[in-house]
């Protein structure tokens, strides 16, 4: 530990640099997506202080849906990882408003999803309103390409995913729904 | 405001609500969250888990609000594991039991179709945080109303069996619902500080959407004036249902204060 807060310059407390640590921090139901690729890190303050030393650094994340359990876990996770960087005087912002979407989702953490074996959402469009039946979104298989699915359950194995089967290799797949 | 200072009577009512939209979403969570491992199939068990884990998302978000307006040390914990039922403020409707799979349903999309055009109001009151907790779990309210009208339908318009319980499970919950518009004293105060309207407001809504799917389900409406109910949930009056949910949900804390797990 010692040695590095030795080695903490002053480029090291800088914003990017933060985001670059943010960066190497997973969704723990996800583990290929890190936080800030999934949309869930929405700001990263350094407060100045008059010498540099001990500046307090302020990040603001927001919750995917109002009960994700992974939320305590990523809150305790980014307190590790600055802990870990030698900073230690930090605050963690839970910010509802605006709400998260999907649309937040950067392209490469799309991608990574894909790679993952998870359909990545759709932009939002239909499904956000409560008409029932509504004819359902056509997902493309992870696995195949194929854009013949169907889905078998809205909600999959956590509250983000839907559960879809893939008419053409077989194969079931987790949907990340338009939220 | 500094800690131990009495919160103004103001104040006190926001708090009020503020519990009230808690214990809502806790009870019907915790309903909900007795059919883990028992649901008809495992895609719908694990539907209403899920919904489960949005109602007491919610209610943790209002838990939290409500711990920073009381500013006495309280804090989520205290209002879910270490009050009595006569403290709670829940509607009747939420810690009814769960019945069969049909009144589960039935009482998920009578709860959601309320909370869906409440929420639209509250994301637009003037209390920020409420409105910023609203905001979120309107996105989720959408997919309950849209998975539990289908259930509606797909049971009432279903065989002779899945009407007739549709049925009875109206029959049994309708005396409920208007205790849903029937304003507590704490909802006429913050409608006259302007922080919400006055629940009445939503009513027509309310009972347009659930009779259309009602229609489609080839169910009777529920008829006007119903109120058979005394009591009332959001001031504190609950049936024994509630006495059985809390004993369950507190046990662990209250045999062992403060414990973490
Ligand atoms: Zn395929």
């Amino acid at each position: 530990m010692s040695t590095k807060q030795q080695n903490i310059n002053h480029q090291s407390f800088s914003e990017a640099a933060i985001w670059g640590l943010m960066r190497q921090i997973y969704d723990p139901e996800i583990p290929v997506i890190s936080i800030v690729d999934l949309g869930i890190v929405r700001a990263v303050e350094v407060s100045s202080t008059v010498n540099n030393l001990n500046p307090k650094i302020i990040i603001t994340i927001t919750p995917t849906y109002s009960g994700c359990p992974a939320m305590d876990v990523i809150g305790m996770n980014i307190r590790m990882s600055l802990l870990e960087h030698g900073f230690k005087n930090m605050e963690i912002k839970t910010n509802l408003s605006p709400a998260w979407t999907t649309d937040w989702m950067s392209a490469e953490g799309k991608e990574k999803l894909r790679a993952f074996g998870i359909a990545p959402p759709n932009p939002s469009q239909s499904v956000c309103s409560p008409a029932q039946f509504q004819e359902e979104e056509v997902v493309q298989c992870p696995h195949c390409n194929a854009h013949n699915t169907k889905m078998v359950s809205r909600f999959g194995s956590t509250a983000c995913k839907a559960l879809y089967q893939c008419n053409e290799c077989q194969e079931p797949f987790d949907y990340f729904k338009c939220h | 405001m500094t800690p131990n200072q009495p919160i103004n009577i103001s104040t006190n009512q926001l708090f009020n609500y503020t519990l009230h939209l808690a214990d809502n979403n806790l009870i019907l969570g915790h309903r909900n969250s007795e059919w883990t491992g028992h649901g008809p199939v495992l895609e719908q068990d694990i539907a209403l888990s899920n919904i489960a884990l949005d109602l007491v998302g919610q209610a943790r978000n209002f838990y939290q609000y409500a711990a920073q307006l009381k500013n006495d040390g309280s804090t989520e914990d205290t209002f879910a594991y270490l009050r009595d039922a006569n403290e709670f403020k829940n509607v009747l409707l939420v810690e009814q039991s769960n019945g069969d799979w049909g009144k589960t349903i039935l009482r998920q999309f009578l709860f959601s179709v309320y909370q869906y055009y409440l929420y639209q109001q509250l994301e637009k009151c003037s209390d920020r945080t409420i409105a910023s907790i609203t905001e979120k779990a309107l996105k989720e309210i959408t997919y309950h109303i849209r998975w539990s009208s289908e259930w509606v339908i797909r049971l009432g318009d279903g065989t002779i069996e899945s009407h007739a319980r549709m049925n009875n499970a109206l029959h049994e919950l309708s005396e409920f619902t208007d205790e849903l518009f029937i304003p507590a004293s704490y909802e006429i105060e913050i409608a006259r500080q302007g922080i919400m309207v006055d629940p009445v407001f939503i009513n027509a809504r309310w009972r347009e959407k659930v009779e259309a799917i009602l229609r489609e389900a080839t169910l009777p409406f529920l008829s006007e004036d119903n109120n058979k109910q005394s009591l009332s949930g959001k001031e504190g009056q609950h049936t024994e249902n509630l006495i059985h949910i809390l004993s369950e949900m507190q046990s662990l804390q209250r045999a062992y204060p403060g414990c973490e797990w």
